[in-house]
């Protein structure tokens, strides 16, 4: 439910070992065999204890996701950015026909005219066109594309 | 590569890499050997094919994923320029090196509707503080680039409806 990532209320308590071991999960993580145990060493805690608090964080949702990160363009995927201008009344139901193509990857309500933003992930870059024109047929409305013509920064991570 | 055929035809290990550990890793003590035992390869072809992934930047990295809001970065600040186009790439090299800023993009423009060329993604622990930030970056672009921006907007979000990530289907 979009209810639970509303941003009201969405702070959740961390003690300080919670954040050390966000933010020490936000660089490499080992390509090993026991990665888990190489991070616990970093941060001075048991491996079990590691694992256990990834997966508290995950439930939690102040994690949305462990493991990699792709960059599906350099071999042959696409990534778009796109965004919508959704009567306020037609909200909910326009996020929930949106949201229900898994190639949105994420969507975000912003305040603006346009304001519902999200990103798509397809397998071909001809599958962009071709998922945005599924969104515009499954909600009635014109979906505005704003592919990335060139990347000058991408912060890799943010301190908790 | 498959620039043009698509990520199915690129390469067929690294797409099971892929749907294989999009839904991320698996919470256990040797991860890597759970993944190339559903990729069907043994575990040092796997970490070999993950390294070369990082390598060419298939993978950007790999490890924790936060939810901006829970770590306390309640602000979300998406500002957004219109850049005289003859200047936008020194701008947005620029703008992306400023202290804050943690995404920056050239993006074309949707007229008349939407005449801004520049993204720059701002995170903050409020609103204040963001919108002081992105004053503080007109005013440098002011400075170092006169009269390059001829307007600008800033979209804060207000709800996070969807955050799951990649989801390529099935091999098929």
């Amino acid at each position: 439910m979009t209810d639970t990532m509303k941003t009201a209320g969405a702070r959740a308590e961390l003690d300080a070992t919670d954040r050390a071991l966000i933010n020490a999960l936000q660089g490499d993580f080992p390509l090993s065999r026991e990665p888990f145990a190489e991070v616990a060493k970093r941060v001075g805690l048991a491996e079990a204890e590691v694992i256990a608090r990834v997966r508290r964080l995950l439930d939690a949702r102040v994690l949305t996701r462990f493991g990699p990160m792709f960059q599906i363009e350099r071999i042959g995927g696409a990534f778009c950015l796109a965004a919508m201008q959704v009567p306020e009344p037609d909200f909910e139901r326009v996020a929930a026909a949106v949201n229900a193509f898994p190639e949105v990857a994420h969507n975000y309500r912003r305040e603006h005219a346009l304001n519902m933003w999200f990103v798509l992930a397809t397998e071909t870059p001809a599958g962009i066109a071709d998922t945005a024109g599924r969104i515009e047929a499954a909600t009635g409305l014109p979906v505005f594309r704003f592919p990335k013509e060139r990347e000058y920064f991408v912060e890799m991570k943010l301190e908790a | 590569m498959g620039e043009q055929q698509g990520i199915g035809t690129a390469d067929d290990v690294e797409r099971r890499i892929i749907v294989a550990t999009q839904a991320g890793l698996p919470l256990v003590a040797r991860p890597w050997d759970e993944v190339a035992a559903s990729v069907g390869i043994g575990v040092d072809e796997l970490l070999a094919r993950v390294r070369s992934m990082l390598d060419r930047g298939v993978i950007r990295r790999i490890g924790a994923v936060p939810n901006h809001y829970a770590i306390g970065y309640t602000a979300n600040g998406m500002s957004v320029w219109d850049i005289d186009d003859a200047r936008v790439d020194a701008v947005g090299e620029f703008v992306g090196a400023l202290d804050g800023v943690t995404h920056c993009y050239r993006r074309p423009r949707r007229l008349p509707e939407w005449p801004y060329n520049l993204f720059a993604m701002v995170h903050g622990r409020n609103r204040d503080a963001v919108e002081r930030q992105i004053g503080d970056i007109e005013a440098r672009i002011g400075e170092r680039f006169p009269g390059a921006c001829r307007a600008r907007d800033l979209l804060f979000s207000s709800a996070i409806l969807k955050k799951t990530g990649l989801r390529l289907g099935a091999p098929g």
